[in-house]
């Protein structure tokens, strides 16, 4: 078959060796080409290994020293080179939560209205505005988040929750003073700007994929507009949503300057939101340079390896659950 | 495909062009104190001005970041408010120089709606505010030391560094001299467990926090509160007088220490003697390495610090800063020959 | 009763209905805000000298960052340089020659770097590249990104490469080009437009980052010459700006704030309006 394909002149410069030749030296090129393309892909896979070895065996000191207790230890006391991991770890869930909280029903709504409601044209154009906001670099949400967030919840934002909502008996505790205007509350706003625009693409084009004949069976049915998409278009989407909520999530524990700009960099553990508190990426960034001493820079890696492990845990969640509903469809 | 070709090389021209412009330029890379970082910057500036082939970059990360960065070996000499500790140096694989270069204060500073004026700190006051024990600023331990001063009752926002700071250190160090309550609980050192309090990033941090948050109150450098209009406090020195940090203060602080300063320069001067001392003095230093090979970079870090000793010393006053004890200088200028 | 009911679910609707598309524009015009005060504060900072000369004196007014400028530019062409080929020829294998099981495992390490928080990259790069030679260095920092790069330009790649229609691969088989030839010169030609984008947003991507940038290019207040010394960029002049005291200092951070935003936002607009006339626009 490829003895025929010598009649077209793909090779020019080809001296005249005969088709067999010509032949073996197709494949041959093909499995350069193969092999090039190979070692690039693998060089992805031994770079992404490194790092994560690296990362091992540079906080060999500190896990040597502090094993487990590392994640129960309150304590982060460089002086007396007492590390725990504690207050970091609560600290980057409490602000991704909070910014989940306010990032979900806003982002979930919005990409109803975007995937539901609005005209195609009205949509695609929304759409694309909320996806440059996910390309504006989070030092200028650090930037915005000390000159307007900042005084906003120390001014309006803090004193309100404590007025109302702090004095609800259960969620009170969240609400107390002292208010800096720096701490979770404020980090979690921010982080809820910058992960608001993934939760909006990523459902709205979840929401696009549910069939036609779904929202057309409850409209005829009687359903109005809202019901049919809250009872019955959102469930059937309900994993690939899932799927934009981890993802959000992931993209929220990793962020740095923005949290660090923002949350007052005190490592300790407090029910209020309006408290300032610390995370494991801004605690990284702020003493990493400066870390004295072997078990202290192996202690702020090891810090780095819980963070990688937690992000690629629910990064993996994500993608399971978004390909899930754009392959099979969510059954209720 | 051509414009991207002359992009490209208009910026590889522009990253090369500045090193082709001098064909013997030393540059030197250091990191360190954020306590002098204003004269530093000056005295950089000025030198290179002068001596256009050498460049010091000076990045200003905290004491503990200049520490840090000089044992792994990333700079060629590092700042830091707090002498290295005995154990410090022996984690270094080479021996390190001690070079004092000024002579400042850290004060309190504070940011209370209504209070422009100086408010007189007792040295149990300020560690009873840093350990979270006086919590509002009407407190009487503040108070009585005010009288006439309107003070609110509102809750005091402490701020104090995120970072490793020397300037923690010269903080730290006083409040241990002043308190025991503190000595045993928290300690001096560059980095500590705070009791209380929102974290800056150095003093310039501190200082961002500072102004923007009502009712706080942090320590920084004498400079930083002059150039940004933040107003401070006096404090009450070990002879019990109030004294506002100033020139003659801190030089009063240092008298002790010029006759007596050990030959590698490391000393505390806080809560020094004397009725004029301004309690919270220190003397900063160049971490310089005894080794450099590099004889272009020797002789530029020893010229600079020759300069420094003499003309330099003439940019301090302007900035705040007081200028090294004359005996201090002339034991300096002989220890350069150390450096090989 | 029924009629209560009824009317019930109907003003439920309106309401919900309405909510929605008070939260998408509410979350658009965030973006307008971010642009309003960036231009309202930045704007009037942006002078001649801010484009053209280095930093002063702490405490003294006046100065620019030009440094930082060339800095940023550096540090994303050498993440171009490192990055772009990488991400271009593994997405090529992934696309065109990848086996089921290996190519799965590529695309599962390529995700799980993409998810890799960007300062715990730069402490993989300070170990990598800033240790061994003891020196902060613009190629440090220029590797982070890189790292940073391969992932989004990897995704890109496949995903242009797969939607080149089979028709142009049947035909340059059928008229006897070898698999390489064909990707050569028919079908990477034919992805051009997509994989040029997706590479100019994964720059673009980069260009805001500042973690990692941190304690690896570290920063210079000086002309950063060649690539083994420590830079300025944008992203960290403007953190180390925005956190300290002074006015001026502010000032110039809104200044550089509205520069890094305006080129990361022209560079997004003219990819996605490119992409979105060629074909399916996905949100990267």
């Amino acid at each position: 078959m490829s003895t025929t394909a010598t009649t077209i002149a793909q090779a020019p410069s080809q001296p005249s060796g005969g088709a067999r030749a010509f032949v073996q030296r197709l494949r041959h090129g093909d499995e350069i080409a193969h092999l090039i393309t190979l070692t690039f892909a693998a060089g992805i896979l031994l770079l992404t290994s490194m790092l994560v070895y690296e990362l091992w065996v540079n906080s060999h000191l500190s896990r040597a020293k502090f094993g487990w207790l590392f994640f129960w230890t309150r304590t982060w006391d460089p002086m007396f080179g007492d590390f725990g991991a504690a207050p970091f770890i609560y600290g980057t869930l409490i602000t991704s939560i909070v910014s989940l909280v306010i990032a979900v029903p806003l982002g979930l709504s919005a990409a109803i209205f975007l995937a539901e409601l609005a005209p195609r044209r009205i949509s695609d154009s929304i759409s694309f505005l909320i996806d440059l906001l996910a390309a504006v670099p989070s030092v200028i949400y650090g930037l915005l988040g000390i000159f307007i967030v900042v005084p906003l919840v120390r001014t309006t934002i803090g004193p309100l929750l404590i007025n109302t909502l702090g004095h609800v008996p259960a969620i009170g505790k969240l609400f107390r003073p002292p208010n800096y205007g720096v701490g979770f509350l404020t980090a979690g706003i921010v982080l809820a700007i910058m992960v608001v625009p993934f939760i909006i693409s990523v459902s709205r084009e979840v929401l696009l994929t549910v069939p036609r004949d779904q929202r057309e069976a409850a409209l005829a049915l009687g359903a109005t507009r809202w019901e049919s998409t809250w009872q019955v278009v959102v469930p059937w989407a309900r994993t690939g949503i899932m799927g934009s909520i981890f993802l959000a999530l992931a993209r929220a524990l990793g962020e740095t300057m923005a949290v660090t700009m923002v949350i007052g960099n005190d490592p300790k553990i407090v029910a209020s939101l309006l408290a300032p508190g610390y995370t494991i990426a801004a605690v990284i960034a702020n003493e990493f340079t400066e870390a004295t001493g072997d078990l202290y820079l192996s202690a702020l890696i090891e810090l780095g390896l819980v963070l990688f492990l937690m992000t690629f845990i629910l990064n993996g969640l994500a993608r399971i659950l978004i390909v899930a509903t754009e392959r099979g469809g969510g059954h209720p | 495909m051509r414009k991207t070709l002359l992009v490209v090389s208009l910026v590889l021209g522009l990253a090369v062009a500045p090193s082709a412009q001098s064909d013997a330029t030393v540059l030197l890379n250091a990191a360190g104190a954020t306590f002098p970082y204003p004269i530093y910057s000056k005295w950089f500036d000025v030198y290179h001005q002068q001596h256009g082939n050498i460049q010091i970059n000076y990045q200003s990360i905290g004491s503990g970041g200049g520490i840090r960065q000089l044992q792994a070996g990333t700079v060629d000499f590092g700042a830091s408010d707090r002498p290295m500790s005995d154990e410090q140096l022996g984690q270094a694989k080479f021996k390190i120089l001690h070079f004092p270069t000024v002579l400042g204060a850290v004060i309190p500073t504070y940011n209370i709606a209504g209070v422009t004026g100086e408010l007189n700190f007792t040295q149990k006051a300020l560690a009873g505010i840093y350990l979270g024990q006086i919590t509002k600023w009407n407190d009487p331990e503040i108070a009585n030391a005010n009288k006439g001063v309107n003070l609110p009752s509102a809750d005091i926002v402490v701020v104090h560094r995120s970072d490793g700071s020397g300037t923690s250190y010269i903080w730290t160090d006083f409040l241990a001299k002043a308190s025991s309550d503190w000595k045993s609980k928290v300690g001096a050192d560059t980095s500590v467990n705070w009791p209380v309090g929102l974290g800056g990033k150095g003093n310039e941090g501190v200082s961002g926090l500072i102004k923007q948050t009502p009712n706080s109150i942090g320590y920084i450098e004498l400079i930083y509160a002059l150039q940004n209009n933040i107003p401070y406090g006096k404090v009450q020195n070990a002879a019990g007088k109030f004294v506002k940090a100033d020139l003659a203060g801190v030089t009063a602080a240092a008298e002790k220490a010029s006759k007596e300063i050990p030959d590698d320069f490391r000393v505390s001067i806080t809560n020094a003697p004397g009725p004029a001392s301004y309690p919270i003095s220190s003397f900063t230093w160049l971490l310089i390495p005894a080794q450099i090979s590099d004889g272009a970079k020797r002789e530029a870090i020893k010229g600079f610090l020759k300069w420094m000793l003499n003309d330099g010393q003439g940019y301090n006053e302007a900035l705040s800063y007081a200028k090294l004890p004359k005996p201090i200088v002339t034991k300096e200028l002989k220890a350069i020959s150390q450096i090989q | 009763m029924d009629r209560a009911r009824l009317l019930w679910r109907k003003s439920l609707n309106g309401v919900m209905l309405t909510l929605t598309g008070v939260s998408a524009f509410a979350v658009v015009s965030v973006l307008f805000l971010i642009l309003g005060y960036l231009l309202w504060n930045g704007g009037s900072s942006l002078n001649w000298d801010f484009f053209t000369k280095l930093p002063k004196p702490v405490g003294e007014t006046g100065g620019g960052m030009a440094n930082a400028i060339i800095g940023s530019l550096k540090l994303l062409l050498l993440a171009a340089l490192m990055g772009l080929p990488v991400g271009l020829l593994a997405g090529v294998y992934l696309a065109e020659f990848g086996s089921k099981t290996f190519a799965f495992v590529i695309r599962y390490t390529t995700d799980l770097l993409n998810g890799v928080p960007s300062i715990v990259i730069g402490i993989f790069a300070y170990s990598l590249v800033v240790l061994p030679v003891k020196h902060f260095s613009a190629l440090a920092g220029g590797v982070a990104l890189g790292m940073m790069v391969i992932p989004i330009t990897v995704r890109s790649t496949e995903e242009f490469l797969r939607s080149v229609p089979g028709s142009l691969r049947e035909g340059a088989m059928a008229l006897g080009a070898s698999k390489w030839k064909t990707i050569a010169t028919v079908i990477l030609p034919a992805a051009s437009g997509g994989i040029l984008t997706g590479m100019l947003l994964a720059l673009a991507r980069v260009a805001g980052e500042t973690a990692p940038l941190l304690f690896t290019a570290f920063s210079n207040r000086f002309w950063s010459p060649g690539w083994g010394q420590p830079t300025a960029s944008l992203p960290v002049m403007i953190y180390t700006y925005a956190i300290a005291p002074y006015d001026d200092w502010h000032r110039q951070a809104w200044a550089a704030g509205l520069v890094l935003l305006l080129l990361v936002l022209l560079a997004n607009l003219g990819c996605r309006l490119a992409l979105s006339r060629g074909g399916s626009a996905r949100s990267v």
